[in-house]
């Protein structure tokens, strides 16, 4: 057990530190895009631009995924291509739906 | 388990392939609790994933007016309405939490018991204090604003289901990582991980590899906010 842990490799303090304040500027960031009461394209594209630094960010340094090896980081990764199918496909069904809504709720038919 | 010096292994894409063509362990160098906890959390992640694609389907598809995020979780401070104020101080709660435990997890691997004990209590700490915003959060929706799973008097009725499904399933998840990280800075401080004492559940020797495992986990908790904030309380 002694030299299974001296071998385990840790960073250096700075390191943590700077991702934590970069979080908590990008956590700010995305507070903002409310705060200014941007609308349309523009806030939707900054909002999930500053979720996806943040989530890489997290992932990649304090879940330490940056150090592992391709073996696990693939099977971690790939599967999140399935997701983003899921989401095409449901984006097309619900604007069937709304369509649908429409044309019976409100326009009646 | 045998200790693989992984650093004498073909890195980057042919590590992949020589990982994954071996005969024996494809994740070499990783513990099995720690491939274990990241399954789990890969499994977690479709979970939530499909609670916030049927959160978007939801929200695309009704012809109802959707309830304004920013003006539904305001508050109001000294007269003036702040927007979705309370929303912020948890996040920033939350990635705190998160950088404790990340230098929980450093101090860990350098067997530094006493910082390592103390950061996860802190976290715990932090977690804890999360919990209680999103009580109070709850209740003010609750009782104040009587936002129920079937209607609400902001807009589209479907606004309170999603509501309570999303950030309850969440608020377990946070409240399940507080449980648990009392219970690892208790047996840290303790020095269970030093003298390998034996634990009470598994009757196995552990060692500090269980806090970056712990610390996975707490990260998830933290992510899965990330997508939360950005797609129910930001979009």
């Amino acid at each position: 057990m002694e030299q299974n842990s001296k071998k385990t490799e840790t960073h250096s303090i700075g390191v943590y530190l700077w991702i934590w304040g970069l979080l908590f500027v990008f956590s700010a960031f995305s507070y903002m895009v409310d705060w200014y009461n941007f609308q349309g394209l523009l806030r939707w594209s900054l909002i999930i631009f500053f979720m996806l630094v943040k989530a890489g960010l997290i992932m990649a340094i304090f879940m330490h995924l940056y150090w592992e090896r391709w073996a696990i980081v693939n099977v971690l990764l790939w599967p999140m291509t399935a997701i983003m199918v899921f989401v095409g496909i449901m984006v097309a069904e619900s604007e069937y739906t709304f369509f649908t809504r429409a044309l019976y709720f409100v326009m009646g038919g | 388990m045998s200790e693989i010096d992984t650093s004498k292994l073909p890195q980057g894409g042919k590590g992949f392939m020589h990982d994954f063509a071996a005969d024996q362990t494809t994740f070499k160098g990783v513990p099995w609790g720690k491939a274990m906890m990241w399954i789990f959390l890969l499994s977690d992640t479709f979970i939530f994933s499909c609670f916030l694609i049927s959160l978007m389907t939801a929200r695309a598809s009704t012809v109802a007016e959707w309830p304004y995020p920013s003006e539904v979780f305001g508050l109001t401070m000294f007269g003036v309405e702040v927007p979705l104020l309370l929303i912020a101080i948890m996040t920033f709660v939350l990635i705190t939490s998160s950088g404790t435990m990340a230098l929980a997890v450093k101090y860990g691997y350098e067997r530094n018991r006493k910082m390592c004990g103390y950061l996860i209590l802190a976290t715990a700490v932090g977690g804890l204090t999360f919990v209680g915003m999103q009580a109070f959060e709850w209740s003010k929706l609750i009782f104040h604003d009587g936002v129920r799973p079937w209607g609400n008097p902001f807009g589209a009725e479907q606004f309170g289901a999603f509501f309570f499904m999303v950030t309850g399933f969440h608020g377990t998840h946070v409240s399940i990582g507080v449980i648990f990280l009392f219970i690892y800075a208790r047996k840290t401080l303790r020095g269970d991980f030093d003298t390998g004492r034996r634990g009470y559940f598994t009757s196995m020797k552990s060692d500090y590899k269980a806090i970056e495992i712990l610390g996975l986990y707490w990260h998830f908790v933290d992510l899965v906010w990330v997508f939360i904030f950005a797609f129910f309380y930001l979009w």
